[in-house]
């Protein structure tokens, strides 16, 4: 690679890689995102190289492995070029019948088309199918198209122009200004305007500055900074190269959790690359601007996605976060001033650069502009992630996007926010998402994680599930934080193992008031936000709990006794067979009789009883009948 | 079986100085000395402490402190299981008990035979395959209580 000295050398070259590429070549692009790998991409993949080589070909079809499409529940997913059939579930005994079809445009693959559950019409196009059709997907959009491991190939769909025109054209000021004009909202939690803490960053009288990536995607439900910096790392690195400039920082750092290998090998072969292209380094594109940057592994700790805990692990350090009398954007990592932003939060910068703050702003609501992506997932059908407008409202990314709940169950909540957020029921699902909304219907955006709940779905154990997991990850430094969200999480265990007691509920207040009111960081001060979102909407729920001894969604295991109805079994011993602890009695055409003494509520009878008996049962809260009399059991009909 | 109790010298020295000594590289060396070894023996963190000039306690504190580091030797195979809230609304918690019925071993824990060490963690970012075992690093999707087996049998 030659290194670059000029914008204009940089317009050369990409131009030059897009004269090399033909249009019109087949291409074969294959999902290579870490769900769809983990459904078998890397199989396919090598079967595809194969039979290319079999079928020879290498002249006329090509295949590139590209990162995360979000339709994660149907991977691995591949979308022929120039045609954009989209195959969905391949396997690799589809493959040779995929290429044949790419190159010698053979009769299109029904089986592996989409299927419109409405209408049982096939999709041929990906973005005629109803989960991609309702999005508007800018920020992650060129992710199913491009090699994350090609910076070719981002330049070929206009990558590092942003950076180039604002060191070819702009002053530091217009920078921000154009950052600040765009109101671009943090994508990690706060939803703190960008440009504003740029400004503080850039004011600030210390020389030495620092830019840092927060890619430590610890909220569990949400994963599309992983899939950014898996599939698109170099958007990532060229807002962070145009926000460092705009503050005058030369110095980088991305945060980036060791639980993803494949972003952390990704954006570390994405800063070679542009290292030796000359976006990085010294004197870039010739503008005098040097900027480096590096990467550093977290070591698994969830309170290191805390603004002042990352920092103070970049240090070398335990991630422990300190109090914000001083925000980190005067005195941050080893006391400089220094600028974190999530890696959604980076990536909408070249955008933004590139298209002007007035069109960026035109997207979105009053107070949240640009797009967000969501990690829809839980119990909906189309499972993935989402790219939506702000304001788009619950109700439409879960229905039209998401496809509504399986299996005809009724939705219970959708929890938003991860851990700092909370819940929000059915009658509210015509809110549109936006920061300020979320917030007030007691939950918040957080990163973007959206979990969908059904009623099944017990929520006194989501609230219980969330505590635990923050009572896990209190870093241990402040007592509101590390011994309150102790006892909640001991009071909320109790009360799902129908040990709960009149006034719970109240000293959970009086415990959540606490840990909101005193606790040194986020994590502590929004931990109370499940349980108190939860009881909002659902206090009947922790009534049943508490008073009837009764989980109402028959899901917490030490209030529910399985049951086998004697009227609907048919004797077909497969519960008996499966039963892990033999505490079903019966035989042949006996009437099975479960020995509640034995039961250990595991649920398997539950689940293999067929369909067409539906005989077993779960009860809560009423008194199990008494067993059928030995001299009824046997089946006469 | 081999059990071994420390771990060479001079490959703990190669990797601290490839982080040219540094010591707010800490946590980056104490990472590449778990993933080659899988675990921290007691003498590698002394002799990082060593090298850096950091306080043994500083480096107990940080080994101990983050979820990554094992202070004891693990199984031939780490089993994860995700926690993670799309996981656990389909029914992670049951596919947890049915692996430790199988293996006898609860979160943290490492078999007698040291075949298997069983780990939760807080998503794995799979969240549209839940509920999600992870073995060696290898992501086993959709998994039913029943498959459960069938996933861990794979590993000798």
């Amino acid at each position: 690679m030659t290194r670059l000295t000029t914008p204009q050398e940089l317009e050369k070259i990409r131009k030059d890689i897009i004269s090399k590429r033909n249009p019109d070549k087949h291409c074969i692009t294959l999902c290579c995102g870490s769900a769809c790998i983990a459904s078998g991409s890397e199989e396919v993949g090598a079967g595809i190289e194969v039979e290319i080589e079999n079928q020879g070909l290498i002249d006329e079809v090509e295949i590139r492995k590209t990162g995360c499409h979000g339709f994660c529940e149907r991977g691995p997913i591949i979308v022929n070029h120039p045609d954009k059939t989209s195959y969905l579930h391949i396997k690799p005994e589809d493959v040779s019948e995929i290429v044949s079809q790419a190159v010698n445009g053979k009769k299109i693959i029904d089986r592996l088309l989409y299927t419109d559950p409405e209408t049982d019409e096939k999709i041929i196009h990906e973005s005629e199918i109803p989960f991609y059709k309702h999005q508007k997907r800018l920020v992650f959009g060129s992710n199913g198209s491009i090699d994350p491991k090609s910076i070719n190939d981002y330049l070929a769909i206009n990558g590092y122009s942003a950076v180039s025109k604002v060191l070819s054209g702009m002053t530091p000021e217009d920078v921000l200004d154009e950052v600040k004009k765009s109101e671009l909202r943090g994508r990690g939690g706060g939803g703190f305007p960008a440009g504003i803490k740029w400004e503080g960053t850039r004011n600030a009288e210390e020389e030495i500055k620092y830019v840092i990536v927060n890619a430590d995607e610890g909220d569990p439900g949400a994963y599309m900074d992983r899939a950014l910096l898996e599939g698109n790392p170099h958007s990532v690195l060229e807002g962070l190269i145009i926000g460092a400039y705009a503050i005058g920082s030369h110095e980088g750092y991305i945060y980036v959790r060791q639980e993803y290998p494949l972003a952390v090998e990704n954006i570390n072969l994405a800063i070679r690359q542009a290292e030796e292209y000359g976006l990085l380094g010294k004197n870039i594109l010739g503008s005098g601007f040097d900027f480096f940057v590096k990467v550093h592994q977290g070591a698994g700790a969830f309170v290191c996605g805390e603004s002042t805990a990352l920092m103070t692990a970049l240090e070398g350090r335990v991630g422990e976060p300190r109090p914000k009398y001083v925000r980190s954007n005067i005195k941050g990592l080893w006391d400089k001033p220094s600028v974190l932003n999530n890696v959604e939060t980076w990536a909408n910068v070249p955008l933004i650069i590139n298209k002007g703050a007035d069109w960026y702003t035109q997207i979105g609501t009053e107070s949240s502009k640009g797009t967000k992506i969501f990690s829809l997932v839980g119990k909906i059908t189309n499972t993935g992630l989402v790219e939506v407008p702000m304001g788009m409202t619950l109700r439409d990314i879960i229905y039209k996007i998401g496809g509504g709940i399986p299996e005809g169950k009724k939705f219970k909540a959708v929890q938003t926010g991860g851990p700092s957020g909370g819940c929000i029921p059915g009658d509210q699902l015509d809110l549109p998402v936006g920061f300020d909304e979320l917030t007030q219907a007691g939950s918040m955006m957080g990163s973007g994680g959206m979990i969908v709940m059904d009623e099944d779905t017990c929520m006194v154990d989501v609230a219980r599930y969330f505590i635990n997991f923050l009572t896990d990850e209190s870093c241990g430094k402040c007592v509101p934080c590390r011994e309150g969200l102790r006892q909640m999480n001991k009071i909320l265990t109790n009360i799902t193992e129908g040990k709960g007691k009149e006034g719970d509920i109240e000293l959970l207040e009086v415990l959540s008031e606490t840990a909101a009111e005193a606790s040194l960081c986020a994590l502590g001060k929004s931990a109370p936000n499940p349980f108190m979102s939860t009881l909002q909407y659902f206090r009947d729920e922790y009534e049943a709990h508490i008073k009837d001894k009764k989980c109402p969604s028959l899901y917490c295991k030490e209030m529910i006794n399985y049951y086998i109805d004697p009227e609907k079994c048919n004797a077909c011993m497969i519960c008996f067979k499966k039963c892990p602890v033999n505490a079903i009695d019966g035989e042949k055409k006996k009437i099975h009789i479960i020995d509640q003494e034995k039961c250990t509520n595991c649920g398997t009878c539950f689940e293999v009883c067929p369909e067409r008996f539906d005989a077993v049962k779960k009860l809560s809260g009423e008194p199990l009948p008494s067993p059928v009399p030995e001299e009824e059991r046997m089946i006469t009909r | 079986m081999e059990f071994y109790l420390g771990m060479d010298n001079d490959k703990i020295d190669q990797i601290v100085d490839r982080h040219k000594g540094e010591a707010s590289a800490l946590i980056q060396i104490l990472l590449e000395i778990q993933g080659e070894n899988h675990w921290l023996p007691r003498q590698a963190l002394e002799r990082i402490s060593q090298r850096l000039h950091v306080p043994l306690s500083r480096t107990m504190h940080i080994a101990s402190f983050y979820k990554a580091f094992s202070l004891v030797p693990k199984g031939r195979h780490e089993v994860h299981i995700c926690m993670g809230t799309a996981c656990h609304v389909r029914g992670a918690k049951r596919i947890l008990e049915t692996v430790e019925d199988l293996t006898g071993i609860k979160p943290g824990e490492t078999d007698v035979e040291m075949k298997f060490s069983l780990e939760t963690v807080n998503c794995l970012g799979c969240c549209a395959l839940g509920p999600v075992i992870n073995v060696d690093g290898k992501t086993h999707g959709m998994v039913s209580v029943s498959q459960t087996e069938g996933v861990l049998k794979n590993y000798e």
